[in-house]
This record gives structure tokens, C-alpha cells and sequence, in this order.
């Protein structure tokens, strides 16, 4: 790693040791008594057993999906609020896929189910990518409209086609429609009972690999990334910039609806309810992605470690504090973001001085003229 | 479809569109000065939260209008206070604007339901609505006109109008709105004649969080006496009525009424026979405004008439 990487990392950790501390003073204002027990939880639950670390993998599947997603947009110069639709669409398409097409044999079907729900994602994503290319709509507007369109849509889709009267929600899909496990619930398990985690959590990372090679190895990657950073002089090097928009729409939806494939196949029986309220992963996925600093890699980092604190934050309630405060943790930490380039500087600074001990007279012209890396 | 029908979905869809203007009216300053606003949304909620905390703790001191007032005063200073964090983060330490938005939209929710479990022992705080006016004395006996303003109304509605006045005479007649819209086209021009870009666009961006309090605690009061910690996507909505009014007040007005209207027909088309029997499924009412919004910005946004230097970062350095 360069060294711009190692601050990335430093600033980043620095940044989430800060949010805790906070969430930890509000936990101390609320109730002092049990605000240290309450907040150990919230840092050792997920590892207190190889059957919650294996669920902390769970919950960081779809979220890590939804937050590269978002990151593959962002490094294109667009801000995909959209994932949220995207991911119901998908979710949809998968679950339909899993109870209706039980001619085809499982492997088949599981892999037509994820295949499916990228198209849809990617169908999804595609509206505001056209929009934008070719009447100038911003996406962030019509991402907002194609999430309720989307959210409207599934309840109607449901209610007529998937709706199981008995418990008001979507049909529950057949066990053989859910992703294997590939003996993954032999590893992640205590003496009673095993996760659920399964082959969805490889899936996310090999597609995490595939979106990094893509950014950062091809010339296509390149391109979309120019479009991002200066869309003049990417349509002056004879860049297609509208077909670009459109792809890295595609692409994202594509991620955010494989998300909602592997969160409804993941074989802990959920399914779809008819609610008035956006799909919540998708706005999960916009802080993964800036916790992650919109890298590929981070965000497998940033969502596990969502996924951690939130699955910490679900015991909460045995100390009498209720689960939000881990989304307002989160919520400080990703307002923090907004620090990372003082951070970066200032350790910058630090390791400089660090390595430039003998030289007194350069280490307080570093801290006088703030010229930092 | 009957009168009387006629006028309650007129009167409903004032519920839906005076909080939608206001927020969007905000949304207008900060975007005007350069500030992307996403934050709206979280804005709402904390103004709406504290606004009703005031209310549900002191409506049995005061009676219905002033405690009202009040209350908008508590709201409205709730979201500067909010606003003030989009600011810092946005303005002085040049972040991504778009981050600190999303801070804040997800700390909203959380803290007002996190604080309102912590006080009342649940999310859902409990008020009384006193506020409603049956008939404004004199103005609401005038035939047509008395029943669609002046019936089965709220002293926010006109509160709403008079922002709205207020906000199109600042922007377009002082020379505050001047040099907030010069720093949202050409901050580096604003700048080179000697206007402050900071102040000017911490104005914006704090005058929008004053209009986003007020415009939550708006929107909760005629529509629910329970307040559970959401304003169900107004914020976002408000964004998309800003956008779709071209950034412009007298638009944002058209754009709010159209959105609201949407919504009041999703809300009661049951009750008029000829929608009823054209048998569309709710869903589809729920959807339109947002599918109308896309094919109209479909149509309309070749021309956009976004302020040129929305969402750039200012540094004094790139004149």
C-alpha cells in the first residue's frame, strides 16, 4: 500500500474511533449505569461467537453490494440515490424467479434468480443514466423518483402476483430457491445453532474484485472514471460521454439489484412487505460507500463493519437504549467523513515530523506554514 | 363529483402542498448560494420533532394559535441549529456537499426516535390538535371562494403565501438575493467584487434550514396528532418540487400545488365515483406524481435552470 493508502486507512479509523466516542457520551448522558456494558456489546457482540461473526457477513452482503453500487456511480461522477428502488426491483424479480420457475432445476434457478435481478437493477438503474444523457435530467432527482416508482410498483407487482393472503406479505420462496452455504454454516457456528451466512457473501466479493478490475485495470473503467472527473475533457479525448452515463447507471443498478437477490435469498425466509417506506439497504449503501471512501475494497471493510455495529446495536435494547443509536454513530462517523482531508493532513504532518526528528527548525516551519503532504 | 368534494380535496391538498413549497422555498436559498441541499429531509425532521415536543409540553399553558407560533419558532431555530453542521462541513472545510447531507438525514430519524423512546418511553409523541380553524370570521362565509381558502384551515397556509412573497421579493429585489445567486453562478465574480462568498452562502444554506424546521413541523400538524420520527420522504419530495420548479419561486408554487394535488387524489380518490370506477389500482395514484414529475423533467430540463456553480466547492485560489 502507498503511503496516500495507509493515511486513507489511519484517517478512516481515526475517523470511526471518534463517531464511537461520541455515540459512547450519549450513551453515558442517557443512562451512565449501563452505557459502559451497552457499549461493550456494541463492540465485541459480532465477535463474541463464530455464529454472530458469520451473521455480521450476513447483513454486510446486501450493504456492501448497495455501497459499491453507489462508490461505481460516485467514481463516474454520478450520485446514485437510486439504489434503494433498484434493489426492491431486483428483490422482486428474484423472489418471483424462486416461486414461480420451479421447473427449472435449483442451481439453475438460483443463478437465473441473480441474473434476473441485476437485469432489473440494471433496467432500473438505466431510466435515470437515459434521462440524464439525453434530456439533461439530474440524476439525483429522477434516482428519487424511480425509488418511489419502484417501491409503488413491487407493492402493486406483489399484491397481484406474489401475494401470500396468510401473512400479508410476498410468497415465501421454496428452500431450494435460497443460495447454498457451501458449508459455510460448518465454520460459522457456536455449540447451539449455526448462521445463516452463505455462498452470497463470496458472491459480493468477487464481484467487489470485478468492479475494482474494471475501475482501475481496463481502459472502459478508465473512461467511465474521466466522465467522473472532468467531462469536458473526457468528451475532448473522444470519449463517448452519454454512453457512459448510461453504462455506469447500468452498472450500478446492476449492483444494487444483485443486492436485493442475495438479502432475499439468504435463506432466513424473508420476504417482501407491503410497506409505504423506501428499502432502507439502499440508503445503508450511500454511507458504505463514503465510509469505504468510494474504493472497491474499503467498502468491504466499511459494510462489514456496518453490518458489526448494527448487529451490536440490535441487543441494545437488554440496557434499555434502543438500536438508533448505532445509526446515529454511523451518521456521526459518516459527517466526520467530511474531516478526512483535515485528518489526512494533519497525520500527514505527524508522520512527516515523526520521520525528521533531528531537524527541529523544518518541523516547526511544517506546523507554521501547514503545507501538509 | 360534487362540491363539497371538490373543496375537501382542495383543502387536503393545501395539507400536502404549503410544507412542500416552504421546504422547497428553502431548499431554493441554499441551492441559489451554491450548497447542494439533499438535507432537507433531515432538516424537517428535527424541526418537526422539537416543534412538536414544544407543543405536546406546553399546549396546556397556552391556548391553539400562539403556542403554534411558538412552536414554529422552536422549529424554525432547530433547523438553523441542524442547518449550521451542513454549513461547517460544506462551506469551511470544502467537503463533498453531498456527504454531510447524508449525515445528517440519517441522524435525524435516529435522534429524534433514539430521544423521543429515551423521554416518553416510545417513538410515537402524542399531541392535541388545537390548531384547525372550522371557518375564518367573515372571509370563509364568501361562496366558492370562502369554502376552497377559508374553510377547514390552518394559520400555516397563509403563513406559507406569505413566505413564499418574502422569499421571491429577497432574492429577486434586495441586494442580499443578488449576491446569493451570484455565488451560486459565478462565485469567483461574487468574490473579485468584494462580496464575502462564506457569509453569503452560510446565509443560504442557514435560511434553508430555518424554512426546512418550519416546513416539518407544517406538514406533521394537519395530517396526524402522532409524531413517529419521519416526515415519509417530504424532504426528498421538496427537493423534487425545487427542481421541478426550475429553481424558481413562482414555478416552485405551480410545482408544490401539482404535487399536492397528486397526493390528496392518491389520498381520496375512493370517495369520487368516476375515478373509483376507472378501477386503477391505488398504487398507481400513489405513483403518479413521481412518474408525471419525470416525464414533465423529461420535457423541460434541456434548458436547466440549475445555478452554474451548484455543488462546487469555493476556493478562493480557483479565480
Amino acid at each position: 500500500m502507498n503511503r496516500s493508502g495507509v493515511l486513507n486507512f489511519l484517517s478512516s479509523i481515526l475517523v470511526v474511533i471518534v463517531g464511537l466516542l461520541i455515540g459512547f457520551i450519549i450513551l453515558l448522558i442517557s443512562d451512565s449505569g449501563q452505557a459502559l456494558p451497552a457499549f461493550a456489546t456494541i463492540l465485541t457482540f459480532g465477535a463474541s461467537s463464530m455464529r454472530n461473526a458469520g451473521d455480521v457477513l450476513l447483513f454486510a452482503t446486501p450493504i456492501i453490494l448497495t455501497g459499491l453500487s453507489v462508490a461505481f456511480a460516485f467514481r463516474t461522477g454520478l450520485f446514485n440515490i437510486g439504489a434503494s428502488g433498484q434493489f426492491t426491483f431486483g428483490g422482486f424479480v428474484a423472489i418471483f424467479i424462486g416461486v414461480e420457475f420451479l421447473f427449472l432445476p435449483p442451481p439453475i434457478r438460483i443463478l437465473a434468480s441473480i441474473i434476473a435481478a441485476a437485469l432489473a437493477g440494471a433496467l432500473w438503474g438505466a431510466i435515470p443514466g437515459l434521462l440524464k444523457a439525453y434530456r439533461n435530467v439530474h440524476e439525483v432527482i429522477s434516482c428519487i423518483m424511480t425509488n418511489y416508482i419502484g417501491m409503488f410498483f413491487v407493492n402493486f407487482l406483489i399484491i397481484n402476483h406474489l401475494f401470500d393472503q396468510g401473512r400479508g406479505t410476498s410468497t415465501r420462496m421454496p428452500s431450494d430457491s435460497n443460495l447454498p452455504t457451501m458449508g459455510l454454516e460448518h465454520i460459522f457456528r457456536d455449540n447451539i445453532r449455526a448462521s445463516h451466512v452463505n455462498s452470497g457473501i463470496i458472491i459480493t466479493i468477487l464481484i467487489v474484485i470485478l468492479v475494482y478490475i474494471i475501475l482501475e485495470k481496463t481502459t472502459f473503467g478508465y473512461e467511465l472514471k474521466a466522465c467522473g472527473f472532468n467531462k469536458e475533457a473526457a468528451k475532448y479525448a473522444g470519449i463517448n460521454e452519454n454512453r457512459n452515463i448510461i453504462f455506469s447507471m447500468m452498472i450500478s443498478g446492476a449492483l444494487a439489484g444483485t443486492a436485493g437477490a442475495l438479502n432475499f435469498m439468504n435463506g432466513t425466509g424473508l420476504s417482501m412487505s407491503i410497506v409505504d417506506a423506501l428499502a432502507m439497504e439502499g440508503f445503508t449503501g450511500i454511507s458504505v460507500a463514503f465510509l469505504g471512501l468510494n474504493h472497491p475494497i474499503g467498502i468491504i471493510f466499511s459494510g462489514i463493519l456496518v453490518s458489526y455495529l448494527y448487529l451490536g446495536g440490535a441487543r441494545m435494547q437488554l440496557f434499555g437504549f434502543s438500536i438508533e443509536i448505532v445509526e446515529i454513530v454511523i451518521s456521526i462517523i459518516i459527517y466526520f467523513c467530511a474531516f478526512v482531508f483535515l485528518v489526512k493532513s494533519f497525520l500527514g504532518n505527524a508522520i512527516k515530523n515523526f520521520g525528521k526528528k533531528d531537524e527541529k527548525s523544518k518541523k516547526q516551519d511544517v506546523s507554521k506554514g501547514g503545507t501538509a503532504v | 363529483m360534487n362540491m363539497d368534494m371538490f373543496y375537501f380535496i382542495m383543502q387536503s391538498t393545501m395539507f400536502f402542498m404549503i410544507p412542500l413549497m416552504i421546504v422547497a422555498l428553502g431548499g431554493l436559498f441554499s441551492e441559489k448560494s451554491g450548497i447542494v441541499n439533499i438535507a432537507l429531509e433531515g432538516k424537517m425532521i428535527m424541526g418537526a420533532f422539537t416543534g412538536i415536543i414544544f407543543i405536546t409540553t406546553f399546549q396546556d399553558l397556552l391556548p391553539g394559535q400562539p403556542i403554534l407560533l411558538l412552536g414554529i419558532l422552536v422549529a424554525m431555530v432547530t433547523g438553523i441549529v441542524v442547518a449550521f453542521f451542513h454549513a461547517y462541513a460544506s462551506i469551511s472545510l470544502q467537503a463533498n456537499q453531498i456527504i454531510s447531507g447524508v449525515a445528517i438525514n440519517m441522524f435525524a430519524p435516529a435522534f429524534a426516535i433514539y430521544l423521543s423512546r429515551f423521554i416518553f418511553d416510545t417513538q410515537h409523541i402524542q399531541f392535541a390538535n388545537q390548531f384547525r380553524i372550522e371557518s375564518v370570521p367573515l372571509l370563509g362565509s364568501i361562496p366558492f371562494i370562502g369554502p376552497l381558502f377559508f374553510q377547514n384551515t390552518y394559520i400555516t397556509n397563509y403563513m406559507g403565501f406569505v413566505i413564499l412573497g418574502i422569499a421571491a421579493f429577497v432574492l429577486y429585489k434586495t441586494k442580499f438575493g443578488l449576491r446569493l445567486r451570484a455565488c451560486g453562478e459565478h462565485p469567483q465574480a461574487a468574490d473579485s467584487v468584494g462580496v464575502s462568498v462564506v457569509k453569503i452562502r452560510y446565509s443560504g444554506v442557514l435560511i434553508s434550514g430555518a424554512l426546512a424546521g418550519i416546513g416539518g413541523l407544517i406538514w406533521v400538524i394537519p395530517i396526524t396528532t402522532r409524531f413517529s420520527g419521519t416526515v415519509s420522504g417530504y424532504g426528498f419530495l421538496a427537493l423534487a418540487v425545487l427542481i421541478f420548479g426550475g429553481w424558481r419561486p413562482g414555478k416552485v408554487l405551480f410545482a408544490a400545488f401539482f404535487f399536492g394535488l397528486m397526493q390528496a387524489i392518491a389520498a381520496s380518490y375512493s370517495a369520487i365515483d368516476f375515478l373509483r370506477n376507472l378501477e386503477i389500482p391505488v398504487h398507481f395514484y400513489r405513483m403518479s406524481p413521481y412518474v408525471a414529475t419525470l416525464i414533465v423533467l423529461a420535457f423541460t430540463s434541456k434548458n436547466t435552470m440549475a445555478p452554474k456553480a451548484l455543488g462546487q466547492t469555493y476556493d478562493k485560489g480557483g479565480r
